[in-house]
């Protein structure tokens, strides 16, 4: 959990994250990301084996309720035109992005 | 009758205190206030105010001044008014109204108008409020400054040349400067708490699923909360009665009844146990604090609480769990921002993923991106185990020392920052200095419990020193009713 992040690693980050790095800012993202990642690892010192992870807090809460999960019955839902017209471009019906496939 | 003092050049003060909700109200109803009135009074201490402090970044004036015509109208026909019938109130551009701009403090959302109200936002109007407008917070609810955002810093109205606290620095403010009676604000490791400390009012993270997250615009969704902002104790926990309870479009709100908070909080602290933990009153720790904190503690005592000490070992790991998870559940829902569905898309981008990245390279600032390839790190294949789901462990473990806690104790009582607000820009150039403003917040949003932070005492500059009042899930009543006893000193 002490690895250095290398520069390629954040690079590839960046591309998983759909991000751009311009050169000035790749050296000081390792930087950023190392300290960080040097801080956390304070975790290390904790053995966490049979520790069982926590995703949210709700099955803490003790719900008697019995889940809570609604019916599935069909509802009204936001209006499609009110909703595309905040979209950089759509065709009335769908959203419009640059083509994906070349040919 | 002000005491602010400085060594060199005079302070630039705009703190106002407001009238109390009750106070408001009963003239709104006795038709010697119109609401019309006071809307019109605060937008223009608004005008006043904003060019310098930067607290509102859009007014919903349209929507406000004909909500406050329905009030009066009520009032003049003797209708039953709601219990925030008329009172001025302040959203974080966090919250989408509908038709008004939603920003989250990003330019990646300039423009975009939400076809919908958030359910806290519906409750309050529905409530009677009058829904002034937006408030200025760090991009996406990321920082504890406010210095993230996009549109600028809001300047803390007790001193312009500091920090309000974040993210939610705007809501804090506005309150601090009377520009609005009362406001909402969301917290997901400290954003309500910290920056109601720093400008001297009260601020409240109900218990996660208390508050329905609908119309929040997401950060980390395992600990994003909604809550309120106001001068006092008593008018915080009446906003929390209006936007608590269960909603249908958040399968994560809680079921639980809603108590009427206001009534529960004017029970009196007498007899509560109240935890005080020493892991929060360690290195770091601003002597100034720690003196009005003890002082704080020493009210509560004379009041008929029990004061004793709690174990929480594990405190000194919250910060780096909570950077761990916070950060990884923000990659996952800042991925929707991309130029696609809503804000402003790349010029000139020959290809989708062209696109998609050019997008958010304009739209996204520096913190967003250094903590969206933070989380996508965490989450990445072969470091998955080592971080996220090591901080998930964690994360348990901390939950559970604050349950145990709890078996013992009513309340526990913290400061909510191990200091009062610093300058602007003193800790701009590195995010752990700054991810360590949230030390005495995180615990507590990582266990989903619930608290309140309050006012209590002062710096010998004058800056306001805030006391965090913890107590567990869905116990906000005994939250408030400390809060009420350390707020009557």
């Amino acid at each position: 959990m002490t690895a250095r992040v290398t520069v390629e690693e954040v690079q590839r980050v960046a591309e998983l994250a759909h991000l751009e790095l311009t050169p000035e800012e790749t050296p000081r993202t390792l930087n950023d990301l190392n300290a960080i990642l040097d801080y956390v690892a304070e975790l290390n010192e904790l053995d966490t084996s049979g520790v069982a992870p926590l995703a949210q807090v709700s099955e803490l809460l003790d719900r008697a309720d019995g889940g809570m999960l609604r019916d599935d019955h069909v509802q009204p839902s936001l209006d499609r035109a009110e909703v595309l017209s905040q979209a950089p471009e759509t065709d009335g019906v769908f959203f419009k992005v640059p083509k994906v496939i070349e040919r | 009758m002000n005491s602010l003092s400085s060594a060199s050049k005079p302070v630039e003060n705009y703190v106002e205190h407001p009238k109390t909700l009750a106070e408001l109200r009963a003239g709104i109803v006795a038709g010697t206030t119109k609401a019309a009135d006071l809307a019109a009074s605060y937008y223009e201490r608004i005008a006043q105010k904003n060019p310098r402090l930067n607290v509102f970044l859009s007014l919903t004036k349209e929507r406000a001044l004909a909500q406050a015509a329905r009030v009066d109208d009520a009032a003049a026909k003797g209708d039953t008014l709601g219990p925030l019938a008329g009172i001025p109130v302040g959203i974080k551009d966090v919250l989408v109204m509908r038709g008004a701009p939603a920003t989250a403090g990003s330019k990646i959302l300039q423009g975009y108008r939400p076809p919908y109200d958030a359910t806290a936002v519906a409750k309050l109007e529905s409530a009677g409020a009058v829904l002034l407008g937006k408030l200025n917070c760090d991009e996406f609810a990321m920082g504890s400054s406010n210095e993230n955002s996009a549109y600028g810093p809001v300047r803390n109205p007790v001193d312009t040349e500091r920090v309000p606290g974040g993210s939610s620095g705007g809501s804090a403010a506005a309150v601090a400067a009377n520009m609005a009676v009362a406001t909402l604000g969301s917290d997901t490791g400290g954003s309500i708490r910290q920056p109601a400390s720093f400008c001297g009012v009260v601020g409240v993270l109900p218990t996660y699923g208390r508050v329905s997250r609908y119309g929040l615009i997401a950060f980390a969704s395992s600990l994003d909360r909604v809550g309120p902002f106001a001068s006092n104790v008593r008018d915080a926990a009446t906003l929390l009665t209006v936007i608590a309870g269960h909603d249908p479009h958040d399968a994560t709100s809680s079921p639980a009844p809603v108590p009427d908070y206001a009534a529960e909080s004017d029970k009196g602290a007498e007899r509560l146990r109240i935890g005080v933990p020493a892991e929060y009153f360690a290195e770091g720790l601003d002597p100034e604090v720690r003196a009005c904190i003890e002082t704080g503690i020493a009210a509560l005592q004379a009041s008929g609480c029990t004061i004793k000490p709690v174990a929480l070992p594990h405190t000194k790991y919250a910060v780096p769990v909570y950077y761990l998870i916070a950060t990884a559940e923000a990659s996952a829902n800042l991925a929707r921002f991309d130029g696609v569905r809503y804000g402003p898309r790349s010029k000139d981008s020959a290809t989708l993923s062209d696109m998609y990245r050019h997008s958010r390279d304009e739209g996204f600032g520096a913190e967003v991106k250094r903590r969206i390839l933070l989380g996508t790190y965490a989450l990445s294949a072969g470091y998955y185990d080592a971080y996220y789901l090591k901080a998930q462990q964690v994360r348990r473990i901390l939950a559970e020392e604050y349950l145990r806690a709890f078996n013992e104790v009513d309340a526990i009582v913290t400061p909510t920052a191990p200091t009062a607000a610093f300058k602007l820009g003193e800790k701009t150039g590195d995010p752990l200095a700054m991810y360590l403003a949230d030390i005495y917040t995180v615990t507590a949003s990582l266990a989903g419990i619930c608290g309140v932070t309050v006012p209590c005492g002062a710096t010998k500059a004058g800056l306001p020193v805030g006391m965090q009042v913890l107590a567990r899930h869905l116990n906000e009543s005994t939250a408030f009713r400390v809060a009420r006893a350390v707020e009557r000193g």
